[in-house]
């Protein structure tokens, strides 16, 4: 209905595709710049000579002795934590803390930050995983995340707030982030052993890499997002940039910052099975290890210690997080505010009870929980019983009956489904990546460059034609055309199936609060499971090829746009629905006429996000026939020579990940400015047409930063009293968060 | 029991809550002190083997990532530790990633090497960091493999001048038109490009990208009685599940495959060996002893691969198990002289 309103782009992109598949098939097979798997081009081998010569001097480079001290530092602080939960010390054969120890600080601090529902969870997640046989793994996996989490609030939240308070700096900084997050963790991994050794140490740093860009991101987000007349009126009464920052910035936007944080454990997390490629202690080696000999059921059982692990962080962060958003003392009335963390990563609605809790007279309580924590710590430095977790074994406990189950559920796929799989996988193949791959990369390479900075300028303006000729230049010079465009015609396919998936997931899941309970523990699995785990099963069922590549990369990706499109359908006021219902509308009327023109927002972002993830899955889908540039990242961290080529490869990836990312946010904020607003929509949304700018993040940053601006919608409305309102309400100035009340 | 005193309602008086329940935490303490074994009385958990902990001292083990290397390592880091105290720290490591560690002192073994001469080239004679500690008695065997079925079936087919008979049989959505020869691990030394081309082969090489897409292939492959050629290797914990069959390429003379772009002849048999860092190799650790000293055959090696693979020991056990029923063959690993 879209495109009716706006004939002439339509017409422009039908035209635009008619050229191109004209002049591709006039000049099929010229030009097409083919990529030889064994050849290495002279960047390529710049590249390898440079790592040569960083490994042979690294000592009389001098690159050793600034590094060092840093590398210790962190080496330190790992042993330190390592010490804490899970390796023997201080002369004992068992850690500082005992099971019993850490259990009872995890649900005390649980208790003191969250709550006391996010405490019986945490106490019944570490019991599940440590009943799991993985007790020890557990610790190690945490004690490297929280070093890695540590270090990257440290540093990436003064960069956030550099970034959050001076749009130069803010600018410089995106691409790095950019690049941090998008280029696979396989092209640094080798190179960054050689400066800083193997051990846990490299294992935080790669984590760190990868992890630190949320917190920077979400902590500069939550500065801007904090409204202008609050800051005006502070500079107008004589605020120095010092006081400001710190009586009304950093105030109103701790919130966001302890958001931040629980992206970066997100992050962190996600990493797990990475590091452990090179020697990171953890659950990671359990999966790895079980997949050496394709023992499915023992990899499941690690990655779902790992799910818990990642829900429970996730839930103690945001429910601080909300803490910190409303605070003791604050009147119900507030407090309630309808749909808010909706986003939260993984995250199921808490229940309304625990929201509008009163949180004062804690202290004795707390006091006292702190005596009883001291005595489970006594008792776990004392007895065995306490110290070491009853079942040690992956082989014995739940770990036995889950991995049983796993290979099962494996088994049962293998044994049934094939038929229907093969035939999926070669209709698809054949009518949708071939095609689509054809076009993209047997024309020659001109051709295809320039219709795709054509589609970009009908889509998106003259700028985005601009950085897309760029980007593609460069991914020429590289010397891996061929294999990027094999890699872009898989992305989107990919990112189609997401898309398909999210409209009608999502548009399910936000319909209903039951299907909401029942698909979203799938979606937090699927968004947290290393797909390690399931890429034995998935090649089982689809054999290697490209389209295994893309189930992976869908089953990865596909609940982010769930989650984000259902959120959108949630955000659609109730009574307009109610209205259009009692207009007579049916269900499909509904959905089709109201609930999805109204998340228009929410489905160019599930779209971008969706773009995003797939591309992060690229080098996984390279483990199972996916080939090109995922291929070439693996074959890139596996053998010397093609290490600059595997590098290049990553950097593609990187800058097809902007074309992409630059090409839907350019086409979003001239939809969304074309389209206007809703019916319905009140004045203050008029004004804010430009779609949040996202990070272009593979981790749920993206997911989270949208969640902001959209619970900073949800909450501005309904702080100004007219909770059914959507988007920043002008009298958005009324809204006073606590930290400023505070202070 | 202790869980109880947190429930503790606000409103009461706080310093009387917290005196309380002080109180019962020392009761408690008291109480549990009567029964359950102290921790620093564990027999057993001390750490460090049964040896003397004498002049050996730590050995850094690489340990790649497949199965046949965890059964070296762990029967290598079991003889040491048990006979001779050391005490071995392993690693978990890709293979470049682990050469890299004799440069920078990390690693001081890799206990079973794949060839790789451009690492060899690297590091033993231009760096001269790392020095070969001779064979470990394994033969490495790379080529073509078919599915057991299909060898039954047709015979004809382990010999490569017939492959292209039946290139249309092996046919995927990822060959484009041809016949598919299915690779696996990039880490892998392979030449099949370039054979393909060489052997004029009606089939294009598409690339697996892991082991595990391999194994996964071959299972599907003999279950449903589907065309598959694909890169393999011996030894291999999965031979002892499928029987895979080898296709014969033309027979390999020393040179054959000097010119990767040329190579038109079988894969050499690979003597796989024990790469060991200078330092310490030099150093008259009893460990160095023991590691130029390792030697045993492809069944020693699949036996353990089974006990961990299969019978899903852990490498300790399987290790353990080993050297329990080879007591010969570990003697003569630490025979003096």
């Amino acid at each position: 209905m879209f495109l009716r309103r706006r004939p002439r782009t339509a017409t422009l992109l039908v035209g635009v595709l008619g050229l191109w598949i004209l002049a591709r098939t006039a000049l099929a097979g010229r030009w097409t710049l083919p990529s030889d798997p064994s050849s290495v081009t002279a960047p390529q081998q710049w590249l390898n000579d440079l790592r040569d010569t960083l490994e042979a001097d690294r000592d009389s480079l001098g690159i050793g002795l600034l590094i060092e001290p840093f590398r210790q530092g962190i080496d330190q602080l790992v042993t330190a934590l390592r010490s804490l939960l899970s390796q023997p010390a201080l002369g004992l054969p068992i850690p500082v803390l005992g099971w019993l120890g850490v259990l009872a600080l995890a649900v005390w601090s649980a208790w003191a930050l969250g709550g006391v529902r996010v405490a019986g969870l945490t106490a019944a997640g570490l019991l599940f995983v440590g009943w799991q046989g993985l007790w020890t793994e557990s610790m190690d996996t945490l004690a490297v995340t929280f070093a890695a989490v540590g270090v990257c609030l440290l540093v990436g939240v003064p960069l956030g707030i550099w970034a959050g308070t001076s749009e130069r700096f803010a600018r410089l900084v995106t691409p790095v982030l950019d690049l941090m997050q998008i280029m696979p963790a396989f092209v640094y991994l080798a190179p960054l052993t050689l400066l800083f050794l193997i051990g846990p140490a490299s294992a935080v740093i790669v984590t760190m890499i990868y992890a630190m860009p949320p917190a920077i991101r979400i902590t500069a987000h939550g500065l801007r997002e904090v409204p202008k007349d609050m800051v005006e009126a502070a500079v107008s009464m004589g605020a120095t940039r010092g006081q400001l920052l710190r009586t009304v910035l950093l105030p109103a936007a701790r919130r966001t910052i302890v958001l931040g944080a629980n992206q970066t454990i997100m992050a962190a997390l996600s990493m797990v099975c990475v590091a452990s490629l090179i020697d990171a202690p953890g659950l990671g080696k359990n999966v790895l290890k079980a997949l050496e000999s394709m023992d499915v059921g023992t990899a499941c059982n690690a990655g779902l210690a790992l799910v818990v692990l990642g829900v429970l962080l996730d839930r103690v962060t945001t429910a601080a997080a909300e803490r910190e958003r409303f605070g003791p003392g604050t009147p119900r009335r507030s407090r309630s505010v309808p749909g808010f963390r909706r986003w939260s990563f993984p995250g199921f609605p808490l229940p309304e009870r625990l929201r509008t809790r009163h949180l004062s007279g804690r202290g004795v309580p707390l006091l006292c929980g702190a005596v009883v924590v001291a005595v489970c710590i006594q008792l776990s430095r004392t007895f065995v019983w306490a110290a070491q977790f009853p079942t040690r074994d992956p082989g014995e406990g739940a770990g036995r009956a889950i991995s049983a189950a796993g290979d099962a559920a494996t088994l049962w796929t293998q044994e049934n489904l094939p038929g229907l799989t093969t035939d999926w996988q070669q209709f698809t193949t054949t009518w949708a990546i071939d095609p689509l791959q054809s076009l993209l990369s047997s024309g020659p390479w001109w051709v295809t460059m320039a219709a795709l900075a054509l589609l970009a300028l009908v889509l998106a303006g003259p700028r985005t034609a601009g950085t897309v000729v760029g980007c593609l230049g460069c991914i020429v010079l590289t010397g891996l055309w061929q294999d990027s465009m094999v890699t872009l015609a898989s992305t989107l396919v990919a990112t189609a199936a997401v898309l398909f998936l999210g409209l009608v997931l999502g548009v399910w899941v936000g319909r209903s609060r039951r299907a909401d309970r029942v698909v979203r523990p799938l979606l937090d699995a699927g968004q947290v499971m290393p797909p390690f785990v399931y890429l034995v099963p998935c090649v089982a069922l689809f054999g290697a090829g490209r389209f295994t590549a893309i189930v992976a990369a869908v089953v990865f990706s596909a609940p982010v746009a769930i989650k984000i499109v259902a959120d959108g359908i949630r955000g659609v006021p109730e009574e307009v629905v109610q209205a259009a219902t009692a207009a007579g509308s049916t269900p499909w009327q509904l959905i089709r006429r109201v609930q999805l023109p109204m998340s228009a927002r929410a489905l160019l972002l599930a779209c971008n996000q969706g773009l995003i993830y797939v591309l992060s899955m690229v080098v996984v889908g390279g483990l199972v026939g996916g080939g090109a540039l995922g291929f070439d990242v693996v074959s890139g961290f596996s053998q010397g020579e093609y290490f600059g080529k595997g590098l290049l490869a990553g950097l593609d990836i990187v800058l097809l990940g902007i074309v992409l990312d630059r090409i839907t946010h350019g086409a979003g904020n001239r939809w969304h400015s074309r389209i206007g607003p809703p019916a319905v929509q009140m004045p203050g949304e008029r004004g804010e047409t430009r779609i949040e700018r996202l990070p272009a993040g593979a981790d749920g940053s993206g997911e989270k930063t949208g969640a902001n601006s959209r619970e900073e919608l949800a909450s501005s409305s309904s702080d100004s009293g007219s909770a059914q309102r959507r988007g920043p309400a002008p009298e958005r100035s009324v809204r006073t968060p606590m930290g400023t009340r505070n202070s | 029991m202790t869980d109880s005193t947190t429930r503790v309602r606000p409103g009461h008086s706080g310093l009387r809550t917290v005196l309380s329940v002080s109180t019962a935490a020392a009761l408690v303490i008291a109480v549990a002190a009567c029964g359950g074994d102290k921790v620093d009385s564990e027999p057993g958990a001390s750490s460090g083997g049964a040896g003397a902990a004498g002049d050996c001292g730590t050995v850094k083990l690489a340990v790649n990532p497949w199965v046949g290397y965890e059964a070296d390592a762990a029967v290598f880091a079991y003889v040491a530790e048990q006979n001779l105290g050391c005490t071995v720290e392993k690693k978990d490591l890709k293979e470049e990633v682990a050469w890299q560690g004799f440069e920078t002192g990390e690693v001081d073994l890799v206990i079973e090497n794949w060839g790789h001469d451009d690492l060899v080239k690297k590091y033993i004679t231009e760096r001269k960091v790392a020095v070969d500690l001779g064979s470990t008695g394994n033969k490495g065997i790379i080529g073509w493999y078919v599915p057991p079925w299909l060898a039954a079936e047709h015979p004809e087919i382990l010999d490569w001048k017939n492959l292209n008979k039946f290139a249309d049989k092996f046919k995927t959505t990822e060959s484009g038109g041809k016949g598919q020869l299915l690779d696996g691990d990039p880490s892998y030394v392979t030449n099949d490009t370039a054979l393909v081309k060489n052997l004029k082969l009606n089939f294009s090489v598409v690339q697996g990208g892991s082991e595990a897409a391999l194994i996964q292939s071959f299972r599907t492959a003999q279950k449903q009685k589907k065309w598959l050629l694909a890169y393999f290797y011996e030894p291999q914990w999965f031979f002892d599940e499928l029987e895979l069959k080898r296709v014969t390429l033309p027979e390999y003379t020393a040179g054959c495959d000097a010119d990767p772009q040329k190579v038109a002849c079988d894969y050499p048999p690979y003597d796989l060996n024990k790469i060991a860092r200078k330092g310490f190799a030099d150093s008259d650790s009893p460990a160095a002893d023991l590691a130029r000293k390792f030697q045993w055959t492809n069944e020693d090696q699949n036996l353990v691969s089974k006990y961990i693979s299969d019978e899903k020991l852990t490498p300790e056990k399987a290790a353990e198990k080993w050297v329990k029923d080879h007591k010969d063959v570990v003697d003569g690993w630490l025979a003096a002289g």
